[in-house]
């Protein structure tokens, strides 16, 4: 792909509003609460678009759309299904709780809920987490300009080989980020996420109207689909061998839907962050419910540029030899071996295509000149903003956390404040780490997100026992995790999806059960795990002393009092808005069934 | 917190509108054929660029409703 000066001089003005943004913020950020909860000074409107794009990284758009390609409108249910209602419940029932409390943060909750162990379990768990997360990020974003060879003639200026193109790419955005968050902390971070968001929209928006254009219409786009089912979102889903997904509706409802869902949504403090930092308890209320109305729109914008892509590939056979002009007749591009270049194959023989390259294939079919510029720079910007949020989850998990509670406890906030900006370079800096570990050791990345995975899936049972059920104790909570956490291991230690081999995708210990697709053992997996904490916390709850009900106020739904919604004029109250979102999500999966 | 957020997107989508619409008034006409014959570097600039008006508009009232 080839860039005009223009293109870079779009690339550059977005790169000097980032910096003046962190430069400006620079002033207010006098204090830790400041620094870690933007002051809890941020509007609805901010901290609801924050809370959507902390989640709508590059690989994110990137995966949908090429998800998109592979199995059609069904990908909308990890909007639909898998985003929408848990963010209704954790606006309307959860957030009370974790704004209303003297918690500062998600893994704090725990400590005043239940106790340190739990604590420290989940703060470890998730602060690797988050240092993982945003090197991946970098990696993804890395590997991204080298394989797009936009750097290609700036590293010939400066007669640089191609392969540095990778480390300049680390280094600058690691910089860049760098810079906003030591600077601005959270609120930087907040706003580069809103900035993000609507430059996404400008970004895509056009590729999806002349996608459409091109194509004739929506109906003509439907028509030209390899399989008609791809245009429907709930078609085939009876039984999992007949949708491409290999799911059930089942295991979507209660895994994807249940499960993993709300097991992110109402406790991943990446997300949750952004509602804390909320000027007022409704305002954090609403941040989610105010979120999830874009999140159930974006399937137009990155699951149908998948849906057009592969409606202009001509299907692949196994006889197709891969030719440069097979290749040129579709936009999705055949997928070769990094290594050796060679074209890879699915089990039939047929070339497999290379869907992760939707997005910048439709950038170069139909972007000119200067809208290139813009996509690239919304692609971009998503990396760096997805990085930003995981380092200043990481900060405040560090510093809060960890320093304060084990660490080095009564300093002043002036020690904090220079603690978290610390942080925030240690935690850059690691992330470099783990980006090169990643371009390393491939499989090390692989088995670090099964682990988190693993550690995540029963995280739901715990939060959901602990604010609705006065009687969870502390051991019940922790044991439930742990045991919670070994179940979703021996599962996947059990089961294999069809097609692989034991190893890193299960039935490591022995296969004694086939699933029909990886994503199928992925909601099992997380439907064990949530069962298995589900029933050890209750177990061990009643068989422990639970806390007094004194210490529980303002932790515990039934110990609480009322959350004062009634004052709220009735369109700004929770409730309402939530079951309008709800209604709208209905009514959008009845549309597209 | 000190800075409208909408002030910054504001100005950074008219600059980028106003990038994109003296692109589409420059380049020749062949330069799109790749989206359709559309000169989209002319009409998305301009919709860019009163998306960032939008954005002043409303943070400029909404400080006067504050001040008040």
């Amino acid at each position: 792909m080839h860039l005009a000066p223009i293109d870079w001089i779009v690339l550059s003005v977005y790169f000097a509003f980032v910096l003046g943004i962190g430069y400006f913020l620079k002033r207010s950020t006098r204090t830790g609460n400041d620094f870690f909860m933007a002051g809890r000074a941020i509007p609805a409107w901010v901290a609801g678009l924050a809370f959507l794009s902390a989640n709508l990284g590059a690989q994110e758009v990137i995966g949908m759309a090429a998800s998109g390609a592979k199995y059609g409108l069904a990908t909308s249910h990890f909007y639909w299904i898998g985003a929408v209602p848990a963010m209704v419940f954790v606006g309307v029932f959860m957030m009370p709780f974790y704004y209303g409390s003297r918690a500062r943060s998600v893994p704090e909750y725990l400590k005043l809920r239940f106790d340190s162990k739990t604590h420290v379990f989940n703060a470890l768990s998730f602060g690797v987490m988050t240092i993982f997360s945003s090197g991946i990020s970098l990696y993804a974003m890395a590997k991204l300009l080298m394989a797009l060879h936009i750097c290609d003639g700036l590293m010939d200026a400066l007669s640089l080989p191609h392969s540095w193109i990778f480390h300049v790419s680390i280094f600058i955005s690691a910089i860049v980020v760098l810079a906003y968050v030591f600077f601005g902390g959270l609120t930087s971070a907040i706003y580069n996420e809103v900035l993000q968001f609507f430059l996404i929209l400008a970004g895509l928006i056009p590729l999806v109207w002349l996608g459409l254009k091109n194509l004739g219409g929506w109906k003509s786009l439907k028509a030209h689909l390899p399989n008609p089912a791809m245009a429907h979102a709930w078609m085939g889903l009876s039984h999992a061998r007949t949708n491409p997904m290999g799911v059930d509706w089942f295991s979507l409802t209660a895994g994807l839907g249940f499960v993993l869902s709300f097991g992110y949504w109402c406790t991943d403090f990446l997300v949750i962050q952004r509602a804390m930092a909320a000027d007022s308890m409704n305002s954090a209320r609403r941040t989610p419910l105010i979120a999830a109305i874009p999140k159930m729109l974006f399937p137009f914008i990155v699951i149908v540029p998948g849906l057009i892509a592969i409606a202009l590939t001509p299907a692949v056979s196994p006889q197709m030899n891969a030719s440069p002009i097979a290749q040129s007749a579709g936009i999705i591009p055949i997928k070769r071996d990094e290594a050796t270049g060679h074209v890879m194959r699915k089990l039939d023989g047929s070339p497999e295509l290379d869907y992760n390259m939707v997005i910048p294939a439709l950038f170069k079919r139909y972007y000119p000149e200067g809208l290139l510029g813009l996509g690239l720079t919304a692609l971009l910007a998503s990396f760096m903003s997805g990085m930003a949020g995981n380092v200043t989850a990481f900060n405040t998990i560090w510093t809060y956390d960890l320093y304060e509670h084990y660490v080095y406890p009564g300093a002043s906030d002036k020690h904090y404040l220079w603690m978290g900006r610390a942080a925030t370079v240690g935690g850059i800096l690691l992330s470099i780490f783990a980006a090169y570990l990643a371009a390393r050791f491939n499989n090390i990345m692989d088995v670090l997100q099964l682990v988190f995975a693993f550690v995540n899936a029963p995280l739901f049972a715990t939060f959901l026992l602990g604010m609705f059920w006065k009687k969870t104790t502390g051991h019940g909570a922790f044991w439930g995790l742990l045991i919670g956490t070994l179940a979703a291991t021996i599962h996947h230690g059990l089961t294999v999806p069809q097609g692989s081999l034991p190893g890193i995708s299960g039935g490591w210990i022995m296969s004694l059960a086939t699933y029909p697709s990886l994503m199928a053992q992925n909601f099992w997996t997380a439907i064990y795990a949530f069962s298995a904490c589900f029933g050890t916390t209750i177990l061990i709850s009643l068989m422990t002393e639970p806390k007094p009900e004194a210490e529980l106020s303002g932790l515990v739904y039934s110990l609480t009092a009322s959350l004062g919604q009634e004052t709220q004029p009735f369109f700004k109250r929770p409730a309402v808005l939530g079951t309008l979102v709800l209604i709208l999500v209905v009514a959008l999966n009845f549309v597209f069934r | 917190m000190g800075l409208d957020i909408r002030k910054p997107i504001g100005w950074l989508f008219i600059c980028l509108g106003l990038l994109l619409f003296a692109t589409g008034i420059l380049m020749p006409p062949a330069a799109y054929q790749k989206s359709l014959g559309i000169n989209v570097d002319l009409s998305w600039g301009l919709i860019l660029i009163l998306g960032g008006i939008l954005s002043l508009t409303l943070s400029h009232f909404s400080s006067k409703n504050l001040k008040k």
